[in-house]
């Protein structure tokens, strides 16, 4: 029977993923003068794992490269090779290489990087140069346990009877050993018994093995991990002398018998055989796209979901066996209300563990950054500080896809803009090295996520200067330093040429507010000249899921997120102004609101077409007050967010739709949407 | 399974494709059988705001929110009041890369052929900007005319107006802005 590794393979993608991700924040953790040894163990086992499952796997291309990596890492985990800068260097662009690896073969497409056989090259070279290092500091500590060099090993291999039956395979093994050095298999004898008592399914071999490695005792145990309990294996060892070696180079064509030609050798020859092994699996499962994902989810989480269902089917039970009852007399009408209530909250409870699962801590998020402000910082020779502070803070899975992009933007931002150089800093009597912290903490139902530096700050005076050029504020009018840095929110700044010759933030900022929006939270900026930045980012804590206000309108059922309303009221005639023929505004205390005629922008009937007939909702859009002309209020409720999108297209002024409890849809108000569609926009008339 | 006639066993082997038909105004149009996800009754619908006539809103489909189009109004012929026989039929539409599911409202069902492709002819053109694009050709089934219907096409093209509008509606928006500032 053929198995289908494919089905493992995800898993394995993802495992090594993580691995690398692992792999690259300790890395940038490094300190490359004093490595901690843990640090330098981790990086290997990452290296390792991803080389052990991408061989399993047929991955070869994946395997010899980590191969490279794991040989390096080896000897600088054995103290046997200086851990360098560049050797960070490499490692973290091998990350970025790996990465990419994987991912072709998650699209199951052909990887073809110049990079890749860069950085084999640096990597051998750098494997060569060490040779000599090595073997200078074996005469010096020539520790027959730590002996890093080839050694020829006899193991004398007696397979268990039932080896075979175990779904173990020895040649399985023998190619794995072959991979560590040279290997000699030899037959040693057969001890099977009378023809007619053979069981065919039995194993009666033994072998002897000779390998000539450069591995230790525990790479080569590692083979036989399996099946160490049913078989018998021996293992003794005798040191080549250089002499040896040399004619052994000459056995095995290699020029030289370090673990690098072989790894070279064997590189090339997968290249070449790379594509129709990446190609093949495209028959087996086309239709698994690589983003269709899955979450790695802890065991407690689980734990307590099994718990909610067993008491649900308790209350499930107890429901039942009041059902059964040919008469329902009081004391068991009262039994069922408690049961229905406990039902209800079971639910509640059920549905909140549910979420929990889509739930990931916001490190998942966090983690590109160290990287990003190294490389970043770098190549502009500023000098940064990265804090992360609540890396632990859980956030929906979706929430964090949809986050990640504007807040690279922004911490990008910081770095080009934000922070200045170590002279300019010095010579504000700033320290050199700047700061750039991100924060993620909760409050109430939303996650706040802020990126802070200490910089330059917004340059007002000619944020204003570029407003007015741009025509979008008048030349004599004054805004006040708040007013002025919305403005780099404004569509208009996002132009390229404002780039180049405008020192504070804009590029594209339009962009990042809107992806914001999109997920229904909201950004803030405050910042001060020469002391800094800090933008702000409220979210939801998920996306499937938000409590909403049932609204009535004409017979439609519209529904508006509680976390925007304010409040409702009936307005008095008396409050009502009409700017225009469209336009009304309310007045509620100090402040004048527009109101929007929800079914007038909806186009269709409803009770309340004047104001004064029926409710005005006040809501808030993008931290303005905008009034809802509605029905009628009806009840509050979580709904479960479906998109309209999906099978349909996007509808402005509507978010998504939601299933009643009694199956029909309703839509969802996107207000910030509803207000654009409305042609509204009340920016100078807050009067705060 | 039940056993395969010899007419629908040879149709099967050659080039011949299997086409659910519906009546709409006396006239039979068929669709391709495996794009039909099942056929239901009308039911009530959730309007969606500012949105084309023909589109009759949205239903819940098992938890998949699914919109209804009415095809007589997408054709411009006149509309029939809807009652306990209109049909829906649900179909899946390949767009890009993903599929949609719609719910078509029709007049009724008909039947089931199996159309062998070389007995399928084009359309005629009718030289005018009517954009027939959506009709696969023409066929004779049970000595009737049958209009076998690209439903890729034609509900395809049915959420990208609506895109190029919303982009419209959108540029209109932002060039709003600035002006609105200045007020």
């Amino acid at each position: 029977m053929e198995i289908d590794l494919s089905q493992f393979s995800q898993v394995f993608f993802e495992e090594s993923l993580e691995g690398l991700e692992s792999m690259e924040s300790e890395l940038l953790k490094l300190d490359v003068n004093e490595p901690e040894d843990e640090s330098i163990n981790t990086i290997f086992r990452a290296a390792h794992s991803i080389k052990g499952g991408s061989a399993t796997f047929g991955f070869s291309q994946v395997a010899n490269y980590t191969h490279l990596l794991e040989t390096l890492l080896d000897e600088i985990r054995d103290g046997r090779r200086q851990m360098t800068s560049e050797h960070q260097d490499m490692l973290l662009l091998s990350v970025d290489l790996l990465r990419n690896m994987i991912d072709a073969l998650m699209r199951k497409t052909d990887f073809d990087d110049p990079l890749l056989s860069q950085l084999e090259k640096r990597f051998t070279s750098e494997l060569e140069g060490a040779a000599e290092d090595i073997q200078d500091e074996d005469a010096t500590q020539a520790d027959a346990e730590q002996a890093p060099d080839e050694q020829l090993w006899h193991i004398d291999f007696q397979a268990g009877i039932d080896i075979l039956r175990c779904g173990n395979d020895p040649l399985l093994m023998f190619t794995e050993l072959r991979q560590l050095g040279e290997l000699t298999v030899k037959l040693a004898e057969i001890n099977h018994p009378d023809f007619g008592d053979i069981d065919p399914e039995a194993c009666y071999l033994s072998w002897h093995l000779e390998l000539i490695t450069d591995q230790k005792i525990e790479r080569l145990k590692e083979v036989f991990e399996w099946v160490e309990d049913e078989c018998t294996i021996h293992y003794s060892s005798s040191v080549i002398d250089t002499g040896e070696t040399r004619e052994l180079q000459g056995t095995s064509e290699s020029p030289q018998a370090s673990p690098v030609p072989e790894s070279t050798q064997a590189s090339t020859s997968t290249s070449d055989s790379l594509p129709a092994e990446v190609v093949k699996p495209k028959i087996v499962s086309q239709a698994k796209s690589p983003e269709g994902g899955s979450i790695r989810v802890s065991i407690e989480k689980i734990d307590l979901l099994i718990n909610m269902v067993g008491e649900l089917v308790i209350t499930q039970a107890m429901l039942g066996q009041i059902g059964q009852q040919d008469e329902i007399d009081e004391e068991s009408l009262l039994s069922m209300k408690q049961g229905l209530e406990q039902l209800a909250s079971h639910t509640r409870d059920l549905q909140e563990s549910v979420m929990q699962i889509r739930m990931l801590p916001i490190s998942f998020a966090f983690n590109r950054f160290p990287r990003l402000v190294r490389d970043i910082g770098q190549q502009l020779g500023k000098k940064v500080d990265l804090i992360l502070n609540g890396e632990d803070t859980e956030l929906d899975k979706t929430v964090m896809e949809k986050i990640v992009d504007p807040m690279v933007h922004l911490v990008r931002n910081s770095l080009d803009h934000g922070l200045e150089t170590p002279e300019i800093r010095v010579s504000k009597g700033k320290p050199e090295t700047g700061s750039i912290t991100l924060n993620a903490f909760h409050q109430g139902g939303n996650i706040i996520i802020e990126i802070i530096d200490d910089g330059a700050g917004l340059d007002t005076d000619r944020i204003l200067q570029k407003a007015r050029d741009k025509g979008l504020v008048a030349e004599d009018e004054e805004l006040s330093t708040e007013a002025i840095h919305q403005l780099i929110f404004k569509a208009g700044f996002s132009t390229a040429d404002a780039v180049s010759d405008l020192s504070g933030r804009g590029v594209g900022m339009d962009v990042v507010r809107r992806n914001i929006n999109e997920l229904n939270g909201t950004i803030e900026l405050k910042s001060t000249q020469d002391k800094g930045s800090r933008f702000t980012i409220r979210l939801p804590l998920t996306l499937a899921i938000l409590d909403g206000q049932l609204v009535r309108i004409g017979h439609h059922t519209y529904v508006v997120p509680l976390v925007s309303i304010h409040e409702s009221l009936q307005v008095e005639p008396q409050r009502i102004n009409r700017i225009s023929e469209n336009h009304e505004l309310v007045r509620l205390r100090d402040e004048y609101l527009p109101v929007i005629k929800v079914f007038q922008e909806f186009d269709h009937e409803a009770d309340a077409i004047e104001i004064k007939d029926g409710l005005v909702m006040v809501v808030d859009s993008n931290n303005e007050k905008v009034g809802l002309l509605v029905d009628e209020l009806l009840s509050q409720q979580q709904v479960v967010i479906k998109s309209l999108e999906d099978n349909y297209s996007k509808v402005p002024g509507v978010s998504g739709a939601t299933i009643l409890g009694d199956g029909t849809v309703a839509l969802i108000i996107d207000i910030s949407g509803l207000v654009s569609l409305a042609g509204i926009t009340n920016t100078n008339e807050h009067a705060a | 399974m039940t056993e395969l006639t010899q007419q629908e066993q040879a149709n099967m082997d050659d080039a011949s494709q299997q086409y659910l038909t519906f009546i709409m105004a006396s006239e039979e149009y068929g669709v391709d059988i495996l794009s039909v996800q099942e056929i239901r009754g009308w039911e009530a619908t959730t309007v969606i705001p500012n949105s084309p006539s023909h589109v009759k809103g949205v239903i819940n489909l098992r938890g998949t929110i699914v919109p209804i189009i009415d095809l007589r109004q997408r054709f411009g012929i006149e509309t029939l009041e809807y009652g306990a026989t209109t049909v829906v039929i649900v179909v899946k539409v390949a767009m890009s890369d993903e599929h949609k599911v719609i719910g078509i409202v029709v007049d009724a069902v008909s039947d089931v052929f199996s159309v062998n492709d070389a007995d399928v002819r084009d359309a005629p053109d009718f030289g005018d900007d009517t954009n027939l694009s959506f009709i696969k050709g023409l066929t004779n089934a049970a000595d009737k005319m049958v209009i076998l219907l690209d439903i890729n096409m034609l509900l395809g093209s049915e959420v990208l107006p609506e895109a190029s509008q919303l982009s419209n509606l959108i540029n209109n928006i932002d060039a709003q802005q600035p002006q609105a500032v200045n007020a």
